[in-house]
């Protein structure tokens, strides 16, 4: 085992580490907590950079261990890192860092820290695990130990209804995908001889596989499960009833994205199959723009972001659609670092007015003055999220466009140009409404006018140094490395070209300026109906993560809904006219698989609980009745009088005397 | 000696002692009788041991063994007898009950019954299969 291997294999196994040290000892020794939730990430964050510096562009670095002989097919404890797997790792660590950094302010009262940064440090020791791993199997292992997380912390404030009904929610939404996954998983298995990644892409490569669109089509439901596409991305927004830190990482860096990594690294089972590429671009098309028009819609400040990373995810994997692994990738870094940061800049925005409502927050002045750090980083991450040039948005996006119009002049092998077109088309309309969308937030939350925000007095210095430490990768990294990143990936040339360049932001322009027109247009309506609410104990010293869980929990309360609020001062409602109403549930799909779904597996579980209960049940007591009389009737004889027995016994030995007379 | 002289003494004796242990109320008069059978047993060993005549006279070695058994016996049942009456009082027989099956359903005695009434054993189950 070479020394980057090693080292990489500390990555995943440090955070690892500090999640079981801080199960154990998180009751015992409090004192602890707080450096065994932050320490070792930050040195899986150096260990990481350490990893991809060593790595370097150079050949991909292997390390095995024989997990399991298991007759057939061998699991293997591989490690296998390449470029992709390398930068990706520094990302994840990164983020995940932030975010662990960021809790122990915004979770600084919470009685169950100490079990949640355990989580989330397992969380992060898992997704480094996916990144690192060459073996299918070890991946999976991964994946599913991500879900579970998940679904603990999106559970965090158990206590409200929303949340609990999203974390199941997120934990079955993504099972029902990975049970396809894991017989892709096994489909591929089968042809390659080996669950080894390598293996696979070579076997696929050489055209070894037998039924590569109906593998690719299994792997794409897990896929569509983790990374939130349609039509399993409902769990998303749901999924924002959990802390704003666990939506940082999860929900916008990591978990989500470990979907698109998949893909990308096994991009030659999908090219194999022109009719998985046409299936996977019809489903990001979809994604990008239902998402976009949702994202207009939301009142939630943090499910507009949660819409637009299923946007961003529909992004990766329309450039995945088209072959295009590096643009996906490029993407995805870039859409990691300023995603976490716009949802930790929201953390911030809740936390100081007190509500999640961007209704509420358009009635309130001065919001901009009292959180300036959330309100500049905010404006930083959406303008990358608009792709504003120069920020990194603007380059990873167009990478995307360009793979797309590239695929589109039927210049890219394996793929067909409808399928490019497709790409092309739906990122230029999201582009749009990235625009839109974005505008809409920054303006609704700190254009807004009205009786002064509640003064919180500073934001605590690890919440708003974060944000000052994830936006200067938001507006660097793209314009740093789009022509050295290449080089670590699939050599594909990254920068943007004129026309998509132009074409795209233009229209992300166009975007800004119409919801600008709506905002002034809205803005005597605005003014006109007062509406909103703030949580009542939005004191300055209160815990900021109890603010926000308040705030959900008495969203549909005030509102009379989760996710939309009817406000005539929201551009988003001008824009969208009839629509409206629709977006803000995500076009009702939920409604729609609350009846397809979920209503039948209730009804069915109503009827094996009548099986149980009532036919079962009256048999099993049926047949305890019998035994049950006939012992009352015994009983009678037992008086406890010695006298009686011996009378009894002289009976029947006096009987059997008799008989034993008569007989012989 | 004609065999049936022991032979009807001993059940005489014998008849006596089971009228004793069926119909006596007193527990040590009830231990007496039953010495009185015991001892009707060994009559007989004896007279059939000698009647029989048995070269290895197991029946007298018998009626030994149940000599010794019957002191060990008597012993044990005074001991019993004597404990009975200090812890209440009587050494009454017919009072002496505590061993009675108690008139209810299997388990209904500790408390929690499973399977003793339906109306209350239905949440049970409910909450053991929320806690579950």
């Amino acid at each position: 085992m070479t020394l980057t291997a090693s080292l990489a294999a500390l990555v995943p196994a440090l955070p690892f580490l500090g999640a079981a040290f801080g199960l154990l000892l998180g009751r015992r020794a409090p004192g602890f907590v707080r450096p065994l939730a932050v320490l070792p990430a930050l040195t899986s964050l150096v260990l990481a950079a350490l990893v991809a510096a060593r790595q370097g562009p150079g050949q991909t670095t292997d390390a095995a261990h024989r997990l399991t002989p298991t007759g057939s097919v061998p699991i293997d404890l591989a490690l296998s890192i390449d470029g992709f797997g390398a930068v990706i790792a520094v990302l994840v660590a990164l983020v995940a860092t932030c975010v662990q950094i960021y809790s122990v302010s915004y979770l600084r009262d919470d009685p169950r820290y100490p079990s949640y940064a355990a989580v989330v440090n397992l969380f992060t020791a898992a997704m480094l695990l996916v990144v690192y791993t060459g073996d299918l199997m070890v991946l999976l292992v991964g994946w599913e130990v991500m879900g579970i997380c998940s679904y603990f912390l999106v559970g965090h404030y158990w206590e409200t209804e929303a949340a609990r009904a999203a974390s199941v929610k997120a934990f079955l939404v993504t099972k029902l995908g990975d049970v396809p996954f894991l017989i892709g998983v096994f489909a591929l298995a089968a042809d390659a001889h080996s669950f080894r990644i390598g293996d696979i892409t070579t076997t696929a490569t050489g055209g070894g596989l037998h039924h590569p669109t109906v593998d690719a089509l299994l792997l794409l439901a897990g896929v569509a499960g983790k990374s939130a596409q349609f039509p399993l991305h409902t769990w998303l927004p749901d999924a924002m009833a959990g802390p704003t830190p666990v939506s940082a990482l999860i929900h916008a860096a990591t978990m989500v994205a470990a979907g698109i990594y998949l893909v990308a690294r096994l991009l030659p089972v999908f090219t194999a199959s022109a009719a998985a590429l046409a299936v996977l671009a019809a489903m990001s098309a979809v994604t990008m723009i239902g998402s976009g028009l949702a994202a207009l819609a939301q009142d939630d400040i943090k499910r507009v972001l949660a819409y637009s990373t299923i946007g961003q995810l529909g992004y990766m994997a329309g450039a995945l659609a088209v072959g295009n692994r590096d643009a996906a990738m490029f993407h995805l870094l870039s859409h990691g670092v300023f995603k976490a940061l716009l949802f930790l800049s929201a953390g911030v925005v809740i936390h100081a007015s007190g509500t999640n409502s961007l209704t509420a927050m358009s009635r309130m002045g001065g919001l901009a003055r009292r959180v300036p750090d959330a309100m500049w980083t905010m404006a930083i991450g959406l303008a990358a999220l608009a792709a504003i040039p120069p920020l990194s948005g603007f380059f990873s996006k167009e990478s995307v466009l360009r793979a797309a119009e590239h695929a589109a002049a039927g210049d890219t092998l394996h793929v067909p140009s409808a399928v490019g077109w497709t790409v092309l088309v739906a990122g230029m309309l999201t582009a749009l409404l990235t625009g839109g969308y974005a505008t809409r937030l920054f303006l609704l939350a700190f254009r807004g006018s009205g009786p002064e925000a509640p003064d919180h007095g500073r934001q605590p210095l690890p919440m708003t140094g974060v944000l000052w430490v994830l936006a200067v990768p938001a507006v660097a990294f793209g314009g740093l490395t789009y022509r050295r990143l290449p080089d670590w990936l699939d050599k594909v040339p990254l920068g943007p070209t004129l026309t998509t360049a132009v074409l795209g932001t233009g229209l992300s322009l166009v975007g800004v300026l119409v919801v600008l027109g709506a905002w002034r247009a809205v803005s005597e309506a605005r003014r006109q109906v007062p509406m909103g609410a703030v949580v009542e104990n939005a004191d300055a010293d209160v815990e900021p993560a109890l603010v926000e869980a308040e705030a959900i929990a008495t969203h549909t309360r005030v509102y009379g809904d989760i996710a939309a609020a009817d406000d005539p001062g929201d551009p988003g409602r001008l824009l969208l006219g009839p629509l409206h109403a629709a977006a803000g549930h995500g076009f009702r799909l939920d409604a729609a698989y609350h009846t397809l779904f979920v209503r039948p597996v209730l009804a069915a579980a109503g009827l094996v609980r009548f099986l149980d209960r009532d036919v079962v049940e009256t048999w099993v007591k049926g047949a305890a009745g019998a035994p049950n009389l006939l012992g009352a009737a015994v009983r009678k004889a037992q008086t406890g009088n010695v006298q009686t027995y011996l009378s009894a016994l002289l009976a029947g030995a006096v009987v059997l005397a008799v008989l034993v007379a008569v007989g012989s | 000696m004609h065999l049936v002289y022991p032979a009807v003494l001993a059940s005489l004796l014998f008849a006596v002692g089971l009228y004793g242990v069926l119909a006596r109320r007193n527990a040590i008069l009830v231990l007496m009788s039953v010495e009185l059978m015991l001892n009707a047993v060994n009559l007989d060993l004896v007279a059939f041991d000698r009647w029989l005549s048995d070269s290895l006279h197991s029946g007298q070695a018998l009626t030994l063994f149940t000599i010794t058994i019957a002191a060990a016996e008597i012993g044990l049942g005074l001991a019993i007898v004597l404990l009975v009456y200090r812890n209440r009082g009587t050494a009454d027989i017919d009072r002496v009950t505590g061993l009675a099956d108690p008139g209810r359903p299997l388990g209904g005695d500790s408390g929690g019954a499973p399977d003793s009434d339906p109306a209350t054993d239905t949440p049970d189950d409910e909450k053991a299969e929320a806690t579950a």
